[in-house]
């Protein structure tokens, strides 16, 4: 399990890292590793040049205002799930980061590194799609901004260009009156989820007046499907088994050795129903606080 | 000494240096060696029709590579057969190098040593393999089915057909009240220690001298089996086993192709050469255990009583047989536990596959055998309607019965007879610990919840400390240290504590004066190894004695230098005195005085000319004794002993996830008397966390042409500390054993044998539904509910 041989080069500035990555079309970036180096290890993967941003000046960063959080590219999960304002403005994205593998995956790997691999069994993928969120991405032309809609067009694809890095993901701000809730069923503490369910519910009263759910491990690409209407407006037994419903006819679960293709549609209705009506609950509480 | 060692929770001299990673395994031996690498077959089964290494050749960096041509003399020849038994009529070992077909992905094919492991996996990646793909034999059914086979030359696929009776079960079955037949099946998992397989040797010209560091299991094996493949006398040949990083079984197969390539390697290229195991080989090209289908016939009265059992069974023993029927013979003679059918019949076929070796895992054959005698147990219950614990107890051997003959033969070869054991005693104990009686108001509040839980209990007997033999060497040094060494291994049992606890009390010595080497064959030539629960019963008994015997000389020295009665004198702290007087000599001293040399090199040396010993009118050293203070012996029972356990589980079923909690673990657990119960306790606590991982989550999944799917801990389910549960809960009963000195029997395994028996009668329990087959994951749990349904229907 050693890698192939590869070059390696530790840019000091952005201008250095893309002018490397220009010149080697089969060069990778690396950040945390926490994917890339077992696929080397394994020699799954076999680039002729790792372009390592970790020097990089400004890309450690965590910010966040009243639109939402800014995370950087070097940001490691473990910083942003332990920075309290990203908590207080958009929970979503705490409550899914606890559940991101382990502590010791967590303090290296990174969180834009996790939404640029694109992997539809990951937490962050999905609740970037789920939020609506964004990733700002550099190149020869300079930066621009990817929309979610955007970023995921296949398994373990993303739209960025060879030549480009991610520098930040956009998470935006919880918006008034509305609740969020995560929760995913993994064989053990800390794998890869059978199925993850986040949802996030808004409310008038105790009227639901928008939900959505972004399902994890039962899609190709990380799937958010609008639950509004199934809902009805309100959260019963008939109107939580419709949602699960319309939820099942947009996602593909397939079997694996860990769980059959029928146990994650299963464990997809079950989380459902409960992810939304904690969102529901949560919305209801956030709502009745700030009144 | 003024407390007793035995029996006294001492704390693990070995953590402090293990934890915190100042541990010295094999691979931190020898940085400047050269590093190997090993292609592997691709394929499960396949012809090899060419091999073409030139491109290797000029790759930088690059000393050898070696191909099956490249081997000669006993090198060529197939690995040996460790443990040759009688029914055993096509046992198969594979070459050190693959000669002419592979057997399973993974096998050896061609051996790379290079400057370091980057580079020879560079080359490996160069040399070219032309196969001929032929048919992959994978499962028990299409091993049995026979369509196709692994070796052209066993028809079958049967190894091994055995048999074994005890009164005639048909007869007793057909004449029964009632009867039962259940369909009962294991998968396979694996020992998976933290540590690899690796190997280091280093080639000495001027001494003519091959040393060889291995994590192994048994040392003397590893020894014996370089001497002879490598055509070198015994006595030049050295192997060393340092810190171990876990066996669990694995490492007890020897020699493996590696720890033969290496020395070999060390010795033609004149440099230390290094094998390091990495995870993925480690899934595909050492070992597993547990594969077995079993079918039994059983009949019984209305009380339960089983007065007749047939189990018939399909063992999986992978592509080759070096290690015999070891695991087959356990399961079907470890089977009856505590409990003694009115007759007993069982055969098995161990059958080929293309897959990796089975070989034995902790437990080795008796979590088969305990599932399916207490899966028996539970049926039977349930048919009469009955308390499990109930239909367990009218079955039990009682304690005025022993010893007990099972009527059939051992592993060892020799009788199954137990040596003693309290099984109501144990039973009272296990149902007390969970609650037993309490479980089904525990029950219904649960239900009141909309909780769904289940209780499993599952008994077993382990044949423990089998032989033939260990010995021990104890020595005191003249500054009174105490060195003691036994030729098997520690792989992390905490031998140092343990062992010297023993040494302590028979010595009269303080405990952190005793040092004890393991598994150096430079320091004890003869030993067994560290398996089969052994290593306490085995070596510590040889400790024990030889300890005695040094205890002996030393008092002899002892009542001469003070003049006075051996049976007047004691030894407490490492000074022998005179009861009752200050008339003393320390230990050290004594040493001095053992070995009557001329010079005097330090003060124990001055210390000892006060005294006077010997007779002057005879030889300085007396016929029929030996300079220095010195004690070798060797322990060598008639049988092994036998320890027993129950568990009992509590689970919680998610009644809409299919998800399996664990509220609830119970052990009791006796293996005759405690030299350290903190020992046994950690024992049992890695036991559990291996049960629960093999009941809940192991598994190999090889597909159909013979990959495994999931060889890596990402796929590979082990529980984590997260899945298991924060306390279990441990009661002891010591029942000793007659066999030996210290009245101890082994503990080692006991803890993973019940694992699955108790949860598939748990998840039962709490699911109405039978639980036939292990490990079983949520995913499948929903599958048999919906299955269930179904039929309810």
């Amino acid at each position: 399990m050693k890698p192939a041989p590869f070059d390696y080069v530790r840019p000091g500035t952005l201008e250095e890292a893309l002018q490397a990555l220009a010149g080697h079309p089969e060069a990778k970036v690396l950040a945390g590793g926490q994917s890339l180096v077992p696929l080397l290890s394994m020699r799954l993967a076999a680039p002729a040049v790792l372009v390592d941003i970790n020097e990089l000046p400004d890309l450690d960063h965590v910010r966040v205002d009243a639109e939402g959080v800014r995370v950087g590219a070097l940001a490691r999960h473990a910083r942003v799930l332990a920075d309290a304002d990203v908590a207080r403005v958009q929970p979503l994205v705490t409550k899914a980061l606890a559940n991101v593998a382990h502590a010791t995956i967590r303090n290296r790997g990174t969180t834009v590194g996790s939404l640029v691999h694109a992997d539809a069994a990951a937490e962050m993928p999905m609740v970037l799609q789920l939020l609506g969120g964004s990733v700002d991405v550099v190149g020869p032309a300079g930066r621009r901004t990817i929309p979610v809609e955007e970023l995921y067009v296949g398994p373990l694809e993303s739209s960025l260009h060879h030549d480009e890095i991610a520098v930040e993901a956009f998470f935006p701000a919880l918006a008034a009156d509305t609740g969020v809730a995560f929760e995913e069923i993994a064989r053990r503490h800390g794998d890869y989820a059978m199925c993850g369910v986040a949802a996030v519910v808004t409310v008038d009263g105790d009227r639901v007046v928008a939900a959505k759910a972004g399902y994890l491990s039962v899609s190709d690409i990380p799937a958010v499907v609008d639950l509004t209407e199934a809902l009805g407006g309100e959260l019963r037994d008939a109107s939580l088994a419709r949602a699960a419903e319309a939820a099942l006819a947009v996602l593909e679960p397939e079997t694996d050795i860990h769980a059959t293709a029928d146990y994650r549609a299963h464990l997809a209705t079950v989380l459902t129903a409960r992810v939304v009506t904690a969102a529901y609950e949560d919305a209801r509480t956030r709502a009745g606080g700030s009144k | 000494m003024t407390t007793k060692m035995m029996g006294a929770k001492v704390q693990r001299v070995e953590d402090d240096r293990l934890v915190r990673g100042t541990g010295r395994y094999v691979d931190d031996v020898a940085p400047d060696a050269l590093h190997t690498a090993v292609l592997r077959s691709p394929h499960a089964h396949a012809r090899i029709l060419s091999i073409d290494v030139d491109a290797v050749l000029d790759v930088e960096g690059v000393h050898a590579v070696w191909t099956y041509d490249d081997l000669e003399g006993a090198m060529a020849e197939p690995l040996p057969l460790l443990i040759p038994h009688p029914t055993l009529t096509h046992g198969r070992t594979q070459y050190a190098l693959a000669k002419d077909e592979v057997n399973y992905v993974g096998e050896a094919i061609a051996f790379v040593v290079a400057d370091d492991r980057y580079v020879a996996e560079d080359a490996l990646a160069r040399i070219a393999v032309e196969y001929e793909l032929l048919p992959a034999v994978v499962g028990i059914e299409a091993a049995r089915d026979g369509a196709h086979l692994v070796h052209d030359d066993v028809p079958g696929n049967v190894g091994a057909r055995m048999e074994q009776s005890n009164g005639d079960a048909a007869a007793a079955i057909a004449a029964a009240p009632r009867t039962l037949s259940l369909d009962l099946q294991i998968e396979r998992s694996a020992c998976m220690p933290m540590e690899g397989r690796g190997t280091v040797a280093r080639w000495d010209p001027d001494q003519n001298r091959l040393q060889v560091w291995t994590s192994t299991q048994t040392s003397t094996g590893v020894r014996a089996a370089v001497a002879a493949k490598l055509g070198l006398d015994l006595g030049q040949v050295d192997v060393i086993t340092p810190d171990v990083g876990g066996g669990f079984g694995v490492k007890i197969v020897h020699p493996w192709p590696e720890e033969l390539l290496v020395p070999l390697a060390a010795q033609k290229l004149g440099r230390a050469v290094k094998f390091t195991e990495d995870r993925r080989e480690h899934f595909i090209s050492s070992a597993h255990e547990r594969a077995q289908v079993h079918h039994v016939e059983v009949g019984f009265d209305d009380d339960g009583r089983v007065l007749g059992l047939d189990v018939r069974f399909w063992h999986d023993h992978g592509a080759y047989t070096p290690y015999g029927l070891i695991v087959p013979i356990i399961t079907s003679t470890q089977l009856l536990g505590p409990y003694k059918p009115g007759a007993y019949h069982v055969q098995f076929d161990s059958l080929y596959t293309n897959t990796v070796i089975v070989t034995p895992y902790r437990g080795a054959g008796r979590p088969q055998g305990c599932f399916v005698m207490e899966r028996t147990m539970d049926a039977i219950a349930a048919e009469l309607g009955k308390d499990r614990a109930d239909v367990r107890a009218i079955n039990f051997i009682q304690p005025d019965e022993f010893p007990y003959e099972q009527g059939l033969i051992f592993q060892d070869g020799r009788e199954l007879t137990y040596d003693s054991g309290d099984y109501p005693a144990m039973l009272d104990k296990i149902k007390e610990l969970v609650d037993w009686d309490g479980f089904e108001s525990f029950r219904a509040a649960k239900a009141a919840e909309g909780k769904r839980v289940g209780l499993g209990l599952a008994c077993y007997v382990e044949g423990t400390g089998v032989g033939p033999y260990e010995g021990a060497h104890v020595h005191i040094e003249t500054s009174g240290k105490v060195k003691v060494a036994t030729g098997l291994t520690s792989q992390g049992q905490g031998h140092q504590t343990a062992f010297a606890q023993i040494v302590a009390d028979e010595l009269g010595v303080r405990f952190e004066d005793v040092e004890i080497t393991t598994g150096d064959t430079r320091r004890m030539a003869y030993a067994v190894g560290t398996f089969a629960s052994r290593a306490a019963v085995m070596s510590g008994s040889a400790i024990h004695l030889a300890a005695k015997r040094t205890k002996e000389k030393a008092l002899r020295i002892a009542a001469d230098a003070l003049e006075a009665d051996v049976d007047d004198l004691e030894i407490v702290d490492g000074v022998v005195s005179v009861k009752g007087t200050d008339s003393s000599i320390p230990l050290g001293t004594i040493a001095v005085l053992s070995n009557p040399l001329r010079y005097a090199f330090d003060e124990a040396s001055k210390a000892a000319t006060q005294f006077n010993v010997g007779d002057p009118t005879k030889p300085p050293v007396a016929e029929d004794d030996e300079p220095g203070l010195e004690g070798t012996d060797f322990y060598s029972p008639p049988r092994s002993t036998f320890a027993s356990g129950m568990h009992a589980v509590i689970v919680e079923t998610d009644v809409e996830t299919a998800e399996i909690r664990i509220l609830k673990y119970a052990v009791v657990h006796d293996c005759g008397h405690l030299i350290n119960p903190m020992i046994v306790e950690g024992q049992i606590h890695g036991g559990v966390a291996q049960g629960i991982g093999g009941a809940l989550y192991e598994r190999m999944a090889y597909d159909e042409s013979g990959q495994l799917l999931n060889a890596s801990f990402m796929d590979f389910l082990m529980p984590y500390v997260t899945e298991v549960p924060a306390s279990i809960e441990i009661d002891h009963l010591e029942t000793p054993s007659p066999l030996n000195p210290l009245g101890i029997k082994g503990a080692g395994e006991a803890g993973v044998i019940p694992g699955s028996a108790a949860f598939a009668a748990a998840i039962e329990d709490a699911e109405r539904l039978p639980i036939t087959a292990m490990p079983i994951s949520p995913s499948e749990l929903f599958a048999l509910r919906a299955a269930h349904a179904q039929e309810s229907k």
